[in-house]
């Protein structure tokens, strides 16, 4: 028994042309008894980012709210909207101060940039950050979601061929994993709009 | 071994506890209140280890009706469930942390709602239509799966957790003998016999 899979759920980014999506399944769960399928595991940091924290419940509300300060005061001290890219290494940074006694989560972040940039990135439990171009997963359907993605993935999706990319990605890895799932939620972030919608899924 | 469950209903959330306080293999009493009442709206029930729930809950109640006594207001229980939720996580990284698993049941007077925030001792909180905690939960969530409607009455949910209590009584090795149950809604909470 991990920690990490001891709540369960997944999220998984992905990269288009002019646009990033993100997903997340809804459930919650003590280790196989499924307590609630609505909980969010995607919050919004700006206008044109998110961050996805798969892993411990009680760590991705305390972090959730942590972060939500941390935007909060950046936006008042710069007068500005934070960057993907900087929104990641605070996310970093605020992971690797607990180094010897760490959150459980594996923050997963994609948004545009000011000149709308694509930006995607993952990272582990101290803040390793993994920058990709194409795709990042995390969660108790990693492995899974990497073998779809592999499969499904290529570049330059416009924005509702890359949310049905995401979206089956998402439900076909979910389906194979027992702690995620039970309803699936996505982001996809162009630079005029985000499109957020809740996809049905299996409920077993 | 200590059961709680928890029902929302359309303007009301119902709740049960089992009342028996046992120590290894013996029953030492059987008429234990395991809730707190937080305000005139929010009754928050208790399991885990003993020594640790009352302390804590008796904490929670003293802190959150200081606030009211403090600003004027009477709490949500979404910030109720907040506060508490914070209290655990921030316990959870301590010396010794509480081993606390709790409902939080309530009527929002400022909305007109009820809500019930199923939160366990790591500090995982969520806003649920049923909830429950202990291996009563294995037993019950089933039924309640089958049986909860958001729109359901008062008198379906008595029915409903009466149904529970009996599959624990048929199924579950432990003999929990009798279980307290209280409502609260607009009127305020108060305890009701099925």
């Amino acid at each position: 028994m991990s920690i990490m899979e001891y709540n369960g759920g997944s999220v998984v980014a992905m990269v288009g042309k002019n646009c990033v999506a993100i997903a997340s399944d809804k459930r919650l769960g003590v280790q196989l008894m499924t307590v609630s399928t609505e909980f969010p595991k995607i919050f919004p940091a700006t206008d044109k980012s998110f961050i996805g924290l798969p892993g411990l419940a009680t760590d991705i509300q305390t972090l959730s709210e942590r972060f939500r300060f941390k935007i909060n005061m950046y936006k008042l001290g710069e007068e500005r909207e934070i960057e993907p890219r900087t929104l990641a290494h605070m996310v970093s940074s605020t992971l690797y101060e607990r180094r010897f006694g760490p959150y459980f989560v594996e923050p997963i972040i994609a948004g545009l940039d000011k000149h709308n940039q694509p930006f995607i990135c993952g990272m582990d439990l101290i803040g390793c950050i993994n920058f990709a171009k194409d795709f990042v997963v995390g969660g108790t359907s990693g492995e899974s979601l990497f073998g779809i993605c592999e499969s499904l993935w290529e570049p330059d999706l416009e924005p509702e061929d890359l949310f049905e990319v995401i979206s089956q990605s998402m439900l076909n890895a979910v389906d194979r994993d027992c702690l995620s799932g039970w309803g699936a939620i996505v982001h996809v972030i162009t630079p005029e709009k985000v499109i957020t919608r809740t996809l049905k899924a299996r409920m077993d | 071994m200590d059961c709680l469950i928890g029902i929302v209903g359309k303007d009301f959330v119902l709740t049960a506890a089992d009342t028996s306080a046992a120590r290894s293999i013996t029953v030492m009493k059987s008429t234990e209140d395991k809730s707190r009442d937080l305000n005139k709206h929010i009754v928050m029930l208790y399991s885990g280890e003993p020594g640790d729930t009352v302390h804590f809950a008796e904490y929670i109640q003293r802190n959150i009706r200081f606030y009211e006594i403090k600003n004027g207001i009477e709490l949500t229980p979404k910030a109720a469930a907040t506060f508490t939720r914070k209290e655990l996580a921030t316990s959870l990284r301590s010396r010794k942390p509480y081993s606390v698993n709790l409902l939080i049941a309530g009527y929002d007077i400022t909305t007109l709602s009820s809500h019930l925030y199923w939160i366990d001792y790591l500090g995982s909180s969520v806003s649920v239509p049923f909830a429950a905690h202990g291996y009563g939960a294995y037993y019950t969530l089933s039924l309640l799966d089958r049986y909860h409607r958001s729109d359901i009455s008062l008198d379906e949910a008595k029915i409903l957790i009466k149904k529970c209590i009996d599959e624990l009584k048929t199924r579950f090795i432990i003999n929990l003998a009798n279980f307290k149950i209280k409502v609260a809604d607009k009127d305020g909470i108060r305890e009701i016999e099925i």
